[in-house]
């Protein structure tokens, strides 16, 4: 097992690691968002539109740290600078 | 198997200018939403009861009060910027759903260019609407000390925009390429319809988000 082996196989594992570490986060964010606008909505309807509007936007927050999680394992599976032939 | 991540092909050189896919795709959604522009103004000049005419209007004033109520007034410079951009994603992302073409919004580099496009129009419309001393000094506000946090906020929220909209964007793409070549006929057709519904709503997200910034820099001087 040469060098270039271990890095792959870390990577790997590394990958999986952040994406799975990282979606339990943003799940459970997000399900709290989720929450707290339905009661929101529950309490004024009135308030519809612009409950929608920031439900949306803080959803989207909360989502892309489960984005830059997934963006950083793809960069270790496909373009990590440390495996010689890897990237395109 | 069409899985590309952070490459980008080169299609043909230009004189010293390599033409890269992105570039192509970019050019010719700009091209699409120039021309239908172009024929929406004019129909709307000459026959304001059509039925597009009433659509254009209709999407021209939603983008007025959604600027109307980020903002707290009517600015119709922030309104063609929000509308601006949330055209070009939104079509760049539903052209993803062509066969064959890589959507222009799943490489870094486009969407790193939307993202300092907003971060530059931030000071600039602080000082249009501040003046120059007075979007500088809400960097000092509350306390001098705080300047450094407000410059990382900047540019951490410029790399959260880019990095955001291309992480989705490629991620969905990816997703159902990965389901092609395992799957193929029509068993990635739900995660299309997802990867739609995901594409317009970045859109949205990234012009709302702009809106945002710039809202916040042109009310920075107003308390």
């Amino acid at each position: 097992m040469n060098d270039q082996t271990i890095i792959a196989i870390v990577a790997m594992a590394c990958a999986a690691l952040t994406v799975a570490l990282g979606a339990i986060g943003a799940a459970i964010g997000e399900s709290r968002i989720g929450a707290a606008a339905m009661d929101a909505l529950a309490r004024q309807p009135d308030e519809a539109s612009s409950i929608t509007r920031t439900l949306f936007v803080s959803l989207a927050m909360v989502e892309s740290t489960a984005i830059f999680c997934l963006v950083i394992a793809l960069i270790l599976l496909f373009a990590n600078p440390f495996i010689g032939s890897a990237g395109q | 198997m069409n899985l590309r991540i952070f490459g980008d092909p080169i299609l043909f050189q230009l004189g010293p200018i390599p033409i890269t896919e992105t570039m192509v795709t970019s050019a010719v959604v700009t091209v699409i939403l120039l021309a239908v522009a172009i024929l929406m103004r004019s129909l709307v000049r000459s026959w304001p009861q059509h039925w597009l005419s009433v659509l254009a209007f209709l999407v021209v004033e939603s983008f007025d009060n959604l600027v109307e109520e980020i903002v707290g007034r009517r600015h119709a410079l922030v309104a063609t910027f929000a509308g601006s951009m949330f055209l070009f994603i939104a079509f760049c992302n539903i052209a993803g759903q062509l066969p064959g073409v890589h959507p222009a919004t799943g490489n870094l580099a486009t969407t790193s260019a939307l993202a300092a496009v907003v971060f530059l129009s931030v000071p600039i419309a602080g000082i249009q609407s501040n003046g120059l001393w007075g979007y500088i000094k809400h960097y000092f506000r509350p306390n001098p000390l705080l300047m450094p946090l407000h410059v990382i906020s900047e540019l951490s929220r410029t790399l959260a925009l880019a990095v955001r909209l291309f992480g989705n964007i490629m991620s969905g793409h990816l997703l159902v390429g990965l389901l092609v070549a395992l799957a193929g006929f029509l068993v990635p057709t739900p995660i299309m319809a997802l990867d739609l519904l995901i594409g317009l709503l970045q859109a949205y997200i990234f012009s709302i988000l702009s809106t945002v910034y710039i809202g916040a820099a042109i009310s920075a001087g107003e308390e």
